[in-house]
């Protein structure tokens, strides 16, 4: 008799756990649900024609396709009217930096996990490494804003001002125009952006790099491979699917930041888009910032239909990472 | 004949050399290059995004940008001789002057707009009626402050006061202190701040007991949800509107917004062409984006003084104090 109650107890207990998950579950999901919509809802006049949705959808005027979006917004420069401003300035400047950031970031993150696990000996100095990388992960971005200031923006006041530099090359306007201190630059900004992601590169990779099962390290060391060899021919093309999904999720956190480029002192009005390195620019988080905090309703609904933009390229770039992690997964046996 | 024909076409073309010496033609516009780089208050912001739009049409090799650090940080990055030109929502201060002067940076001072500091309570508040800067004092000094309505007036609910503010690096939140509480003075500490004025907006409009301040566009975008406090300065309680504000009657809360020029950058033709395009088109795009121009004759002495390079700031006197009074006063 005692028994089955036990039995029932257990499986009820299993019952009210799973319903426990299905609740946290279906509640995230709400929640993110519930922000989507109503961004997309609020940002829908700037994104979207009215009159040629209605033509496609109500009239099935297929040939209105193309006119459904408002491509002006993603064309078109800041502007004091709501309904002529646009985002261009804005992504052109969040490319820009996000390629600088991964050139810079990817490298120097991807190697120093390498040493830090394949080679490193394991003593107090490589745990006191580790420590401080790991601490580093979790300081906040604006604080490297202010690093950013002083040693790129400024550079410690060693080369002159931006606008009076000491050491410079090459006309203004060349593409190859290069001048230190980097100023409110594109340089600036990547390198900035770099500080912020670096941490979170080197422990996504060594994460990857230590998911590799160590037989297959030892069993090439034990047939005369140097570690070298080890390293770059089996444990790096093992580990490389997932390096490379912690690396473009840290470029889409490259992507959403804006406190540390506000420290920078980025402007928010160009209505130009960079010729060279040193050149100035403006992200499309600060964009954002800026309309958001702008008295006139249709500056909110600016800003809501920047966020869509930002966060349909944020999709685009983790659908990049789930597919190159399928791709490049190889069965390991 | 012919010495009247040519007296009669000279005087003709008088005024229009005048006019073109004063102005900078299309054309030239159009060949005009460099950088023009604006950095500071984001109250100033709208207006000068404005103009720089419309500048960068009529002068398309021109790249300016306009940043949005606050009236304290664009200063601090305009004494150090960072950017050209310095938004500000207040007058510079003898700190941040004498920083310029140290690094041997000299200015030109120009008043652009007018924006009103609306002081605002909850539509369900009944008992507000209007305040006077006394009240104001009480209600938002550090020094013993009213925690309740009722301290400030017995008449008043005993119920306790929410204080909204904006940031303390915006000029806003200098230019109130300084009315309500002085130089010296200190704002309480036991409220709640936001860089966003949206968001003081949200807060007013969400609490019965709630009070804040900010500029008047954003009590103009919101004026369903909120009650606007006619303020009395000495000479009886006056509502702010397009009129007060613009004729100096809405005192002490109706503040000039400015824009400092480095001097040696106007030096550069793109920034005279930028400068004078600015003077001549403030008054209508101030109004366009929810600001109130300023009166015709302040405007032409701030002309007057680019023109004539005139250095230094108007709110400073030759022994560094602070220079009180209207705009109209201050301006002569």
């Amino acid at each position: 008799m005692s028994n089955i109650s036990l039995q029932t107890k257990r499986i009820l207990k299993n019952r009210a756990f799973l319903a426990l998950c299905l609740l946290s579950t279906s509640a995230t999901i709400l929640i993110l649900a519930l922000l989507i919509v109503s961004i997309i809802l609020q940002g829908s006049h700037f994104l979207f024609n009215s009159d040629a949705l209605s033509a496609v959808f109500a009239h099935g005027e297929l040939s209105q396709i193309p006119k459904i979006f408002r491509w002006d917004f993603l064309t078109n420069f800041a502007s004091r009217f709501p309904e002529k401003a646009g985002i261009y300035a804005a992504i052109i400047g969040s490319v820009w930096v996000c390629v600088i950031c991964a050139l810079l970031a990817l490298p120097l993150g991807i190697g120093t996990a390498i040493y830090l696990e394949e080679f490193a000996p394991k003593n107090r100095w490589t745990a006191l490494i580790d420590f401080n990388i790991r601490n580093l992960a979790g300081v906040p971005s604006i604080v490297y804003g202010i690093l950013g200031l002083t040693a790129f923006t400024r550079m410690f006041g060693l080369f002159g001002s931006d606008k009076n530099s000491a050491l410079a090359f090459g006309p203004d306007d060349a593409w190859w125009h290069i001048q230190f201190p980097f100023g409110q630059g594109l340089l600036a900004g990547g390198l900035t952006l770099m500080l912020v992601v670096l941490p979170i590169v080197i422990i996504s990779s060594r994460e990857a790099l230590r998911a590799v099962p160590s037989s297959l390290r030892q069993a090439s060391l034990a047939i005369g491979a140097t570690p070298w060899q080890t390293a770059s021919k089996i444990t790096l093309p093992a580990a490389i699917p997932s390096i490379l999904t912690g690396a473009i999720l840290a470029m889409s956190r490259a992507m959403g930041e804006a406190a540390p480029l506000l420290v920078l002192g980025i402007p928010v009005f160009i209505a130009n888009t960079p010729d060279n390195l040193n050149d100035n620019f403006t992200v499309l988080p600060f964009q954002i910032f800026n309309w958001a905090g702008r008295p006139q309703e249709s500056f909110h609904q600016l800003a809501a239909s920047a966020i869509v933009v930002l966060l349909v390229v944020l999709i685009c770039f983790n659908g990049v990472a789930v597919y190159l992690r399928q791709k490049l997964r190889k069965p390991m046996a | 004949m012919k010495s009247i024909a040519t007296l009669a076409l000279s005087l003709l073309a008088l005024p229009i050399a005048l006019a073109a010496s004063m102005q900078t033609s299309d054309a030239d516009l159009r060949k005009l290059t460099g950088q023009i780089k604006v950095d500071g208050s984001s109250t100033v912001y709208p207006i000068t995004e404005a103009v720089a739009e419309d500048f960068q049409a009529a002068a398309p090799k021109t790249r300016p940008t306009v940043g949005i650090s606050g009236t304290g940080g664009g200063f601090k990055r305009f004494c150090a001789g960072e950017i050209d030109i310095s938004n500000a929502s207040r007058p510079i201060t003898k700190t941040e002057a004498d920083s310029a002067k140290t690094n041997k940076i000299e200015f030109i001072e120009l008043p652009i707009a007018f924006d009103g500091l609306t002081v605002v309570v909850n539509p369900a508040n009944t008992w507000v009626t209007q305040l006077n800067v006394d009240q104001l004092k009480k209600i938002f000094s550090a020094d013993s402050p009213a925690k309740k309505w009722s301290d400030v007036n017995p008449a008043w609910p005993s119920e306790t006061i929410k204080v909204f503010s904006p940031g303390t690096d915006s000029g806003t939140f200098d230019y109130f202190k300084e009315v309500t509480v002085g130089k010296d003075g200190k704002i309480r500490s036991d409220l709640s701040v936001s860089e966003d004025d949206n968001v003081l907006v949200t807060g007013v409009a969400g609490d019965k007991n709630a009070i804040g301040y900010f500029g008047f566009a954003y009590f103009a975008e919101n004026a369903s949800k909120l009650k606007l406090v006619p303020i009395d300065g000495g000479k009886g309680a006056i509502t702010p509107n397009g009129m007060t504000i613009e004729d100096g009657t809405y005192s002490p809360f109706s503040r000039p917004l400015f824009i400092y020029v480095n001097a040696k950058s106007a030096e550069r033709p793109e920034i005279a062409a930028f400068v004078n395009f600015y003077l001549a088109n403030t008054a209508k795009l101030s109004k366009q984006v929810g600001y109130t121009p300023l009166p015709a004759v302040i405007n032409d002495r701030a002309t007057s003084n680019w023109k004539s390079k005139k250095l230094g700031t108007q709110y400073l006197d030759a022994s560094g104090n602070k220079v009180q009074g209207s705009i109209a006063n201050v301006y002569k």
